[in-house]
């Protein structure tokens, strides 16, 4: 169903107003989350960067966002923003004489996700104490629009978003799920459209910011829907379309990195699932006191969790099955392997659900108390300052973990079936993967 | 014929959801445990009692003042350092339920969390149920959709 033929959203997505006026208050919003981990109080639970940034937008991000609108944070996102600005020299519309600017292309060497991967990682082996701390959390806020800025002025378009933003990696890979998907109407439109500014730019928008070429568009993936390209054509043939859920999931993926993105989201889902919501204070220390010998076996055990456990049982347990590769020569093994992992996409997404269903609804009451004081400061704004913590809806927590699990191991083995089909071997090996990691998430929550 | 083995499907749902577990019966008892409450960890971590127990968790703290809130029952109790405060409950309620703190203690203090379990995890068994019906569903109804292969799968670059 063709979403942009209803005349009022479409308007509404040419329109540079309504972005930019939700762009303004989200660069807001970002820069005061800065400001008050860095001078307000060093407590989390009652400092605005904490609570708004790892319980309001996480819970909003991961629940709401990525599963119904994919990369519709990306749209909005206030971190390349200025960046961008400055390399357009414009706010609104392209000027007639661009800006002088290196506008380098990015490194083919790492045109893929793999710096993503590395810089989520950081962040992941870090996330007790970025969780946590009110300043930390503000450095890291401050440093990205930074780096942001510093890649856009000297390669071209939004490197920081394609490459290295490490948010940006798993929403992209997780927009696969979502019910939206930005496509053009005809393709043969596109294949004798000239000077394609959709991609190169025109009077009426920029180039694709995200380097796509909307012609070519399959997947979610690296579609940042940003609405340049619906602004740029010239031929009115790009379209917002609604579309049952999951379905780029039918044209895998033999990437490596995009891969381990999913071994690395998996994986990650469920250390957090142990350490920080099981009842292993001696876990809790590893992972929070960084620097130790207790931190560095931490480290050590979360990377050897997701580069070597997780992929190496997949691999094994693909391999022994009596139909394994059959017809895939050299070099096709791993790229059949990158393939087959597709149906850890929705058991991922769903696991980070759970997890995430947990931690909101046991730390959401303290979105109103630090509504009302955001630094901690004895403030009492909206009268709500002393808002008791209390854990909600707690009686159905445990359904509600259970519903995403069962759902994310049905689509997870639905996509299996698929794609073991076309790989030609049986799904029962990767179905049994997905329970059992599933088994061992339940009983981390449960 | 795929009618019929939805109903039994959906009929082993109903059961896995709602039939009672077995239960040991097991005369109620008193229990009395000292939990010691340290940055950012409970001692012991994990307490399992027979449902109809009555049960006493004397908090101790050992560093700053801490809390202990116990989901499921909504009941709590607070101590200071070096003090000891006892929350006395029947636990009446069968299953897994976290206790975490509820007094901020820290940077790590939202993730001080034990585990109460009252006779068996039974959400957790019942869980297991769905996910094996589920799974079984899947093979029962294989749907077959027209699939795309990635292109680097059948070419050689």
């Amino acid at each position: 169903m063709e979403l942009t033929r209803l005349p009022f959203l479409k308007s509404a997505l040419r329109s540079r107003y309504p972005q930019l006026a939700i762009l303004i208050v989200m660069l807001a919003g970002y820069v005061f989350a800065i400001l008050a981990g860095l001078l307000g109080t060093p407590v989390g639970s009652r400092n605005f960067s904490i609570v708004f940034v790892w319980i309001a937008w996480w819970a909003i991000l991961i629940l709401i966002a990525v599963p119904f609108f994919g990369r519709g944070w990306c749209a909005v996102c206030p971190i390349p923003l200025s960046g961008e600005w400055l390399q357009r020299g414009a706010v609104l519309n392209p000027l007639d004489k661009k800006p002088k600017r290196l506008n380098l292309r990015w490194p083919n060497l790492f045109r893929n996700i793999w710096l993503q991967n590395v810089s989520f990682l950081l962040l992941a082996l870090f996330s007790s104490v970025l969780l946590t701390t009110p300043n930390v959390t503000a450095t890291v806020l401050a440093a990205m629009p930074f780096a942001a800025i510093g890649l856009s002025l000297v390669f071209e378009r939004r490197a920081f978003c394609r490459y290295l933003c490490p948010v940006g990696g798993f929403i992209g890979l997780y927009s696969q799920t979502a019910p939206i998907e930005l496509r053009v109407k005809e393709r043969q439109v596109c294949a004798t459209c000239k000077g394609k500014p959709c991609y190169n730019g025109s009077a009426d928008g920029y180039g694709c910011p995200w380097n796509v070429f909307p012609g070519g568009l399959t997947r979610n993936t690296y579609c940042g829907l940003c609405m340049e390209c619906l602004r740029a054509c010239p031929r009115d043939n790009i379209a917002i379309n609604l579309r049952p859920f999951f379905a780029d999931l039918t044209k895998p993926s033999a990437r490596l990195d995009e891969a381990f993105k999913a071994f690395i989201m998996l994986g990650s889902a469920m250390i957090y699932a142990g350490v920080l919501l099981g009842p292993w204070g001696a876990l809790k220390d590893a992972a929070y006191n960084v620097g130790t010998g207790a931190w560095f076996a931490y480290a050590a055990v979360f990377l050897a969790i997701i580069f070597i456990l997780l992929p190496g049982l997949f691999s094994l347990m693909v391999a022994l099955s009596p139909t394994a590769l059959p017809k895939l020569g050299k070099g096709r093994g791993m790229r059949a392997l990158a393939a087959l992992s597709t149906p850890l996409i929705p058991l991922g997404l769903m696991f980070w659900v759970a997890f995430s269903l947990s931690f909101v609804l046991t730390n959401a009451s303290y979105i109103l108390a630090s509504l009302s004081d955001p630094l901690g400061l004895g403030w009492n704004l909206f009268g709500t300052a002393n808002v008791a913590w209390q854990p909600m809806l707690t009686s159905i927590l445990a359904p509600a973990q259970t519903l995403a699990l069962v759902s994310g191991l049905v689509w997870a083995a639905r996509t299996a079936q698929k794609a073991a089909g076309e790989v030609r071997v049986s799904a029962i090996p990767v179905v049994g993967f997905c329970f059992i990691v599933t088994l061992i998430m339940l009983w981390l929550l449960l | 014929m795929r009618s019929f083995l939805s109903f039994l499907l959906v009929m082993a749902g109903l059961v896995v959801a709602f039939a009672p577990l077995p239960v040991r019966s097991v005369p109620p008892q008193a229990w009395t445990f000292r939990v010691e409450a340290r940055q950012f960890a409970y001692s012991p971590s994990e307490i399992r009692v027979n449902p109809g127990d009555t049960v006493t968790l004397q908090l101790v703290s050992t560093d700053v003042v801490h809390g202990l809130y116990l989901d499921g029952y909504d009941i709590s109790v607070e101590t200071d350092p070096g003090q000891t405060a006892a929350l006395t409950f029947i636990a009446d309620k069968s299953g897994s339920f976290r206790f975490r703190c509820n007094v901020t203690c820290g940077a790590m203090h939202p993730f001080m969390i034990g585990k109460l379990t009252v006779g068996s995890n039974e959400w957790l068994f019942r869980s297991i149920g769905f996910f094996l019906l589920a799974t079984l569903a899947l093979f029962l109804f294989p749907r077959s959709i027209p699939f795309t292969v990635h292109r680097s799968l059948i070419t050689d670059d």
